[in-house]
């Protein structure tokens, strides 16, 4: 209770990795406020009792980025990386959408499950492909998600048969747009799928392990743990929950266009990583990090937009974020910040190292 | 008379060939037996052989002038983003964004030609763009220790975004630009009709950019230190090799020839967009692979990566040629080589390893 508490608490969250995105956010949404006082205002529609604003418009942005965010900070955790990611979402949405189209123009539960189980099913595969590559054959992740990233998109316009594939059925529109106690679904949905991977993975051995892979594969296994399953299932999850990435961007517009549909998704998906304190190099993730980094990058997107600036340039700007925080986690850039507050650690010779021990244990 | 003496001149060329036939396969192989990451060139010329011999008696037309030179002439860029790949991949690292520098290059390139700059101008300038992209990538890569294929991703988004933010519409070149002219085709042989020996200012690059390449990698000290570091980076800066540098060099390198391979592209097409070169750096490194560089660096040739284009770039012919398969499976089937050249790759490794 004492102010001594407070300050370390407050000094205990600014130390989170991901207390710069949280930052970040409000400082996009105060830029926006700046545009449009209006901005944050929240309204219930009055026909059917759901919340209409921006801020509800950036959540529902931000439920694929979640996904597939997620299932990279895992990816990312073992030293891997899926560059794959994009071209999987557009192969699950076209699954889905031509399953749809060929079962006819019903409007059943049914096709609708049918439809996500196949597209979920055909992502695990790809995903598969991914993890036999990386952990049976041993090629680099990058390269072998690489060409998964050229072929994916291939196969997307090989389903579809190069044309953007419509389908009409209610049950699959209602998971991008429908309301749940006036929230839009596809982010609630989100949010439970990311506290179940979230749930398993720290409450389990799992998450240790798959850092421990990422932090030295050699010790891992001497430690007992068995690499290649880990790994082959980190890219499957990795997969699906692109494929649902997927089912959820195209269910907005019940079209899927194989050239645009989780298009450059993969550098959202890094970015949301490194704006939630993961290194790239490997060895431990943070889930709550990664969801920050989701938010941020919907936030940025609309923003952009909001802004007036052409869409299409958008890369522009994450690319130019992604160098600042590849930036920032350099030992050399560390070094001359270190170096500045040199004269305080003087003081305190003990301190400097403790600090840092949390946030690898972190 | 014309007509009896063309296919003639292939003719006797295959008879010389077969009395030598037996030699050439004792040195091959006693190449391939003193130096194994030999194999997968040798395993590209092979490819490319069978895919001309099975072309031209499948769709025939294949082995002509004009379809040989149009090979060439449209994969000039291709063969100097191969040569750029090179580079890079013999370190051991990866560049990304030699598709969006060219993509940022040529919008930038063709806004300013037709703005009324003088051509010469323009075509420095396309080119010193990609040296900034490869400079900036080279100095994250080496001097802030990000990963080659994180940094040269985010500086493929920047050259995306950057293009789109300068146009999104196709951005055409004036007709009388003087830039079109390295696009020109100049007939060297007038064969029949059509059958034409042409070249273009923009081949005669390509085949510079190879003739350099080659001359650097194997004739000069950068060349030697570019081999050592992808065999031991830590071995490398203990002798004493300029490592930092070499390393920027080798994505300047990069940058400036994607920049070479935008000025040959937009002179051929006449035509720039920010969409230009989606994929490209997918293609290159195919090339590269294809070409019998090892993705871990250290082992290579800049004249295997022609062949990989080269490949690729046949590839493209036959499948047009052949009609039954749909363009969208082109991607597939790029990936599939690529993925079967790395397995090789692989496999090679892992044996001489043991």
């Amino acid at each position: 209770m004492s102010t001594a508490a407070r300050t370390t608490w407050l000094r205990e969250l600014i130390r989170k990795p991901f207390f710069w995105g949280v930052i970040a956010i409000f400082a996009l949404l105060a830029l926006n406020v700046i545009k449009d006082p209006n901005y944050l205002a929240l309204s219930v529609n009055p026909v059917n009792g759901n919340l209409v604003g921006n801020v509800v418009d950036i959540l529902r942005a931000s439920a694929p980025i979640l996904m597939i965010a997620v299932g990279m900070s895992l990816v990312i955790a073992t030293g891997g990386i899926d560059l794959s990611v994009g071209s999987v979402m557009a192969v699950s949405g076209a699954v889905a959408m031509v399953f749809m189209k060929d079962a006819g123009q019903s409007g059943s539960v049914g096709v609708a499950l049918g439809a996500i189980g196949l597209a979920l099913l055909v992502s695990a595969i790809l995903g598969a492909i991914n993890g036999v590559l990386v952990a049976y054959i041993g090629l680099q992740p990058f390269i072998s998600t690489l060409i998964m990233m050229l072929a994916g998109r291939g196969i997307a316009k090989v389903i579809t048969e190069g044309q953007n594939t419509s389908a009409t059925n209610d049950p699959f529109r209602w998971i991008a747009n429908g309301f749940v106690i006036g929230l839009p679904v596809v982010f609630l949905f989100a949010i439970i799928i990311v506290i179940i991977v979230g749930l398993v993975v720290r409450r389990s051995a799992l998450g240790l392990m798959i850092e421990a892979i990422g932090i030295n594969p050699k010790a891992s296994r001497m430690a007992g743990i068995k690499p290649t399953g880990l790994l082959l299932t980190v890219y499957i999850l990795s997969a699906v929950l692109a494929g649902v990435a997927g089912i959820m961007s195209v269910g907005t517009v019940m079209t899927v266009d194989v050239s645009r549909t989780g298009y450059q998704m993969e550098l959202d998906a890094i970015l949301a990583v490194v704006i939630g304190g993961t290194s790239l190099a490997g060895g431990k993730f943070s889930i709550g990090g990664a969801v920050v980094g989701a938010l941020l990058i919907a936030t940025l997107d609309k923003t952009i937009v909001f802004l007036g600036i052409s869409s299409s340039a958008t890369p522009a700007f994450k690319a130019i974020v992604i160098v600042v925080l590849c930036l920032l986690q350099s030992d050399r850039v560390r070094g001359w910040f270190v170096q500045r507050r040199k004269p305080p650690m003087l003081r305190t010779p003990s301190l400097p190292a403790e600090p840092k021990k949390q946030e690898v244990s972190a | 008379m014309t007509i009896v003496q063309n296919p003639q001149a292939p003719q006797t060329g295959a008879a010389d060939a077969e009395s030598g036939f037996a030699k050439l396969m004792s040195r091959v192989k006693r190449v391939i037996a003193s130096n194994p990451s030999v194999l997968p060139t040798v395993a590209a010329i092979v490819i490319f052989i069978g895919m001309v011999v099975y072309g031209e008696v499948a769709y025939g037309r294949i082995v002509q002038y004009n379809t040989l030179s149009n090979l060439f002439i449209n994969n000039a860029h291709l063969i100097i983003l191969a040569v750029a790949m090179t580079f890079v991949i013999l370190t051991g690292g990866i560049d990304l964004s030699v598709g969006s520098v060219i993509a940022l290059s040529s919008v930038a390139g063709v806004m300013l030609a037709n703005a009324g700059w003088d051509p010469m101008v323009v075509i420095v300038l396309m080119i010193l763009i990609g040296t900034a992209m490869g400079l900036a990538s080279g100095i994250l890569i080496q001097y802030f220790n990000v990963q080659p294929f994180i940094a040269t991703l985010a500086m493929m988004f920047l050259g995306r975004g950057l293009a789109a933010l300068l146009s999104t519409q196709p951005e055409r070149l004036a007709d009388d630009s003087p830039i079109l002219w390295l696009g020109e085709q100049f007939k060297v042989i007038d064969g029949e009709k059509v059958n034409d020996v042409v070249i273009t200012p923009g081949v005669i690059i390509a085949l510079l950019v190879v003739l350099i390449a080659f001359f650097v990698l194997h004739r000069t000290r950068t060349g030697r230190t570019v081999y050592a570091i992808g065999g031991s980076e830590s071995s490398s800066a203990l002798m004493g090799l300029a490592v930092p540098r070499t390393k920027v060099l080798v994505y300047v390198i990069s940058g400036t020839l994607s920049g070479v391979a935008a000025v040959v592209y937009t002179s051929r097409l006449g035509i720039a967009q920010n969409i230009t070169g989606i994929g490209w750096e997918l293609d290159a490194i195919a090339a590269t692979v294809i070409g019998g560089t090892l993705l871990t660096g250290g082992y290579g040739y800049v004249l295997g990566s022609v062949v990989g284009a080269l490949v690729l770039g046949l590839m493209n012919v036959l499948i047009t040629r052949d009609g039954g398969i749909p363009p969208e499976m082109t991607t597939i089937i790029t990936g599939g080589i690529l993925l079967i050249f790395v397995l090789l790759q692989r496999a090679v490794t892992s044996k001489r390893r043991t």
